[in-house]
């Protein structure tokens, strides 16, 4: 897990003009499962493109394997992605779409035809060679475009949203089958979504992108638990986010009230963002709690509820399994362990972070 | 009994088919298999193929109907590719600006090249203004083939054009993708993919340049005889109707057969989208 | 970037030769001499005689008056007939289907001359019989622009206002109109574009003293060119350039408005 497979060095790329990678710096490992997550446009797309060749980077150099493949054209890198819309030829059938890359490379007939059976039972699809592109459904066709992908025995599967168009249910199963072909084949997996779930679940190492800028990059329990900026803490799950000020050394202010924390080291009254998530917020009766509010809404999300609470002004998210009437009143608690105090953004270039989604 | 009225509103149009459609067809098939005196025939379906002037007129039309389509697919098929690989963002009037033409009269069209190429036309002068001596291509088969070019190119370009839109940029990267060189790309995803606008194309060219007689009357001077001179020539000269018929059959005959040769043509109204 | 030029370079040739013919037209219609190619001098005096001239004013105002008449009478005949068809079964379509693409698949010089061959039994050929003709040919392309629209017109929002209370025509004028005009309008357009270019069927179908610019055309250029068949097509260009720049702008002024 240790060797750099992949490095980005200084990567820029604007598009008319406005700057959609700005200085990216990133190792991949050899067979990790890395995924870029962020909103549209934080540049993650433009990150696997540049990877796959279909972009050239305004500035930097892209490193595969100790070579540099800056300007190695696509056809000629070992690396092969699968697309969003799946981008199955329309014209050929099922074998011929999986045969094609053999075919370039003059592979064989009875290699290309092992490969299509073995390629097709990989993504549990036996026996589909004849039929025809339209007959398949989403689920069908985005397996046979990793089947095209994958007979090239590319050191590198890059994933660009591949179950973006998938109804939910599909969604689900696709991810256990592409984390079970990640087992299956030993190779890295590089992964662009959008949809923090998915990220939290599959991959080995999360990079946070927004704006063209690297946010956050760690495994999935480092970017859930100890989100380093209030950008990230928002996107990675539905949080309360509040404008807070750190009067001394595990001693925060939020909302008019003070509360006892775990945090230090960051001076006297200054100003930073507090995390709190909705499943740490405890309400209790209005005497008990720190804050008095009033239940907004409740929501049966069939594990837990999900209440809003309002709150010496603010609009509380809370989860628990407590069922409590709207109009109820409430005293909100969180014990110092469960509140995250993060650094605001302070100098230009880290003014990406705001939260804008 | 709300969707049989409905039906009813077909009705001046099935009369009409009826009467301007099917009825002079027939009349064309009852004149092609008789004689002037009425009786039942061969001789003028036969004429079509025994007659000197009419095989040299059937063989001329079909070898420069070829050649014209080809030179068409030839001229067209890049600028097809070049329009659609241009993002500009005015696009639709640049394609607009190549259809345009197209849409001049037929005859003004024709007129205009015989403007260029006559013995003292505007080629010849500049020709000879920079003291080039003279070319003569007016009266011969190239100048029909000339003219033939500049009248069918758009009917070429338009449907090749429309296939090339439907191409999705994600095919070509994913071709890139496993490999494919510009090439591959070219012969095993273009190509096959715009095979209909080709047909289409190839179709919309060959046919009118099969029975076109205007065309090579104006540009030809009455030396290049086409299927289309021949029957022409029937009818509005000789009042041979028999004969006429006979050979305007066989030329339906052959419009039905280079269709089916060329595959079905997709109806979806490509070749008529400007609008 | 070579790539880039030479693919420039490509367009501009193909576009060179198909306008280059037109743009000689235009400028020899200035031109002041009347026999030579040769520059002469700047002169109006092609489109003064032009209109003087009995024989093109003729054909201009035959043309006008077939041409408008025929798209008039083949948008109707063709709206009615795309609703009948719409609403027969899949059998009765193909066949209807099949008939409409006769005429657009047949050779033109056929079509003109089965038509001649059946007009010249009843009657003496002549503008009417041209009339009829062009009106046989531009159907098929109606039907073709209508019927798709009526295809995708959802017809459960027509019986929704049935069933508001709104009555059949009402509901049609309302709810099923709007949705057709648009392949109605692009028919009508049809109908006029390939009734102005028409030539053989014409030829075939018209009696001696009526003309079509076409047809008149064709038997002028028989005899060698006038200068003032320069200005005429000087004046035929721009009126098409003007009609499809309209034709055009329409479309894209309607969805600035939404």
């Amino acid at each position: 897990m240790s060797k750099h497979l992949i490095e980005f060095t200084d990567i820029s790329k604007s598009y008319d003009g406005s700057l959609v990678l700005d200085e990216l710096n990133l190792y991949i490992r050899e067979n990790e499962f890395l995924t870029l997550l962020g909103p549209s446009g934080c540049g993650k797309t433009t990150t696997l493109r540049l990877l796959g060749g279909f972009e050239t980077p305004d500035k930097g150099r892209i490193h595969f394997d100790g070579a540099d493949i800056t300007d190695l054209p696509a056809n000629e890198r070992k690396l092969n992605t699968v697309f969003q819309k799946y981008s199955l030829f329309p014209h050929m059938s099922i074998a011929e779409n999986i045969a094609f890359g053999l075919k370039i490379r003059k592979k064989s007939k009875s290699y290309i035809e092992d490969k299509i059976k073995y390629a097709l039972k990989l993504v549990n699809l036996d026996g589909f060679e004849r039929r025809s592109v339209d007959s398949l459904s989403g689920g069908q066709q985005q397996r046979i475009a990793i089947a095209r992908a994958i007979v090239k025995e590319p050191k590198v599967l890059l994933l660009d949203e591949p179950l973006g168009a998938l109804d939910l249910k599909l969604r689900q199963n696709m991810q256990y089958e592409l984390m079970r072909l990640k087992e299956e084949l030993g190779i890295t997996f590089v992964y662009v979504t959008h949809d923090q779930e998915e990220a939290l679940m599959m991959s080995d190492t999360i990079v946070v992108m927004n704006q063209g800028y690297i946010q956050q990059i760690g495994t999935p329990e480092m970017i859930y638990n100890e989100p380093e900026n209030a950008f990230v803490a928002d996107f990675i799950g539905h949080s309360n986010i509040l404008d807070g000020t750190m009067l001394e050394d595990r001693l925060v202010e939020i909302l008019g009230v003070r509360l006892p924390c775990v945090d230090e080291g960051f001076g006297q009254n200054r100003p930073v963002d507090v995390v709190i998530r909705p499943e740490d917020v405890e309400l209790v009766s209005p005497a008990e709690g720190c804050m008095e509010g009033t239940v907004t809404s409740l929501i049966f999300k069939g594990v837990h509820y999900e209440l809003d609470v309002m709150a010496n002004g603010y609009e509380w998210l809370v989860h628990t399994t407590k069922h409590i009437p709207e109009g109820t009143k409430v005293g909100i608690l969180v014990t110092p362990f469960n509140i995250q105090i993060m650094r605001k953004p302070e100098s230009s270039d880290e003014k990406a972070v705001e939260v804008d989604v | 009994m709300y969707k049989l009225r409905q039906q009813f509103l077909a009705g001046p149009y099935l009369i009409w088919i009826v009467g301007f459609i099917l009825l002079p067809l027939l009349m064309i098939v009852y004149y092609a298999f008789t004689g002037s005196d009425g009786s039942f025939t061969l001789e003028y379906i036969a004429a079509a193929f025994t007659s000197e002037t009419n095989r040299r007129s059937i063989a001329l039309s079909l070898e420069l109907g070829l050649i014209c389509t080809l030179i068409c697919l030839v001229l067209a098929y890049p600028v097809a590719m070049i329009l659609n690989g241009m993002h500009l963002k005015n696009q639709g009037f640049v394609v607009f600006l190549f259809m345009l033409p197209m849409w001049m009269n037929f005859m003004l069209r024709i007129l205009a090249w015989k403007l260029l190429l006559s013995k003292n036309g505007v080629i010849n002068s500049v020709l000879a203004s920079l003291g080039l001596g003279r070319v003569s291509i007016i009266n011969t088969p190239a100048a029909v083939v000339l003219g033939m070019v500049y009248d069918f190119l758009p009917f070429m370009l338009l449907p090749i054009y429309n296939a090339m839109t439907r191409i999705r940029t994600d095919w070509i990267e994913a071709a890139k993708d496993l490999g494919a060189g510009s090439v591959t790309i070219f012969f095993r995803i273009i190509v096959p993919l715009t095979a209909s606008g080709i047909i289409s194309g190839i179709v919309m060219v060959f046919v009118p340049s099969l029975t076109s007689f205007a065309i090579s009357q104006v540009l030809g001077g009455g030396h290049v005889l086409l299927i289309g001179n021949v029957i022409e020539q029937n009818f509005m000269q000789g009042a041979q109707w028999n004969a006429g018929s006979g050979l305007s059959f066989v030329l339906m005959i052959f419009v039905i057969a280079s269709m089916a040769v060329f595959g079905m043509i997709d109806r979806d109204g490509e070749g008529t989208a400007i609008w | 970037m070579v790539k880039k030029s030479l693919q420039r370079l490509y367009l501009f040739l193909i576009f060179v030769f198909l306008y280059l013919p037109i743009i000689v037209l235009i400028v020899l219609s200035f031109n002041n001499s009347r026999t030579r190619v040769v520059w002469g001098g700047f002169t109006f005096d092609w489109y003064i005689s032009c209109f003087q001239d009995e024989k093109i004013m003729s054909a201009f105002l035959t043309t006008i008056q077939i041409t408008f008449l025929s798209a008039l009478i083949s948008t109707a005949i063709g709206t009615l007939a795309a609703f009948g068809i719409s609403a027969m079964k899949k059998r009765g379509q193909t066949i209807c289907l099949g008939a409409t693409n006769i005429p657009l698949l047949n050779a033109d010089i056929v079509t003109g001359i089965s038509m001649m061959l059946l007009f010249v039994r009843f009657m003496d050929l002549g503008f009417m019989t041209v009339l009829a003709a062009h009106i046989t040919f531009s159907i098929p392309y109606v039907i073709l622009n209508v019927l798709p629209k009526l295809k995708a017109v959802n017809r459960s929002t027509y019986e929704a206002a049935l069933d508001l209370g709104a009555t059949p025509l009402y509901a049609f004028y309302r709810v099923t109109w709007p949705e057709i005009r648009p392949g109605v309008f692009s028919g009508f357009m049809m109908a006029i574009t390939m009734s102005l270019d028409d030539f053989s069927i014409t030829y075939f179908t018209k009696g001696p003293g009526v003309n079509t610019l076409s047809t008149m055309l064709y038997t002028e250029l028989r005899k060698g060119i006038k200068p003032e068949l320069y200005a005429l097509s000087t004046i035929l260009f721009f009126i098409v350039l003007i009609v499809l720049l309209l034709g055009n702008i329409r479309p894209q002024r309607k969805a600035q408005q939404l």
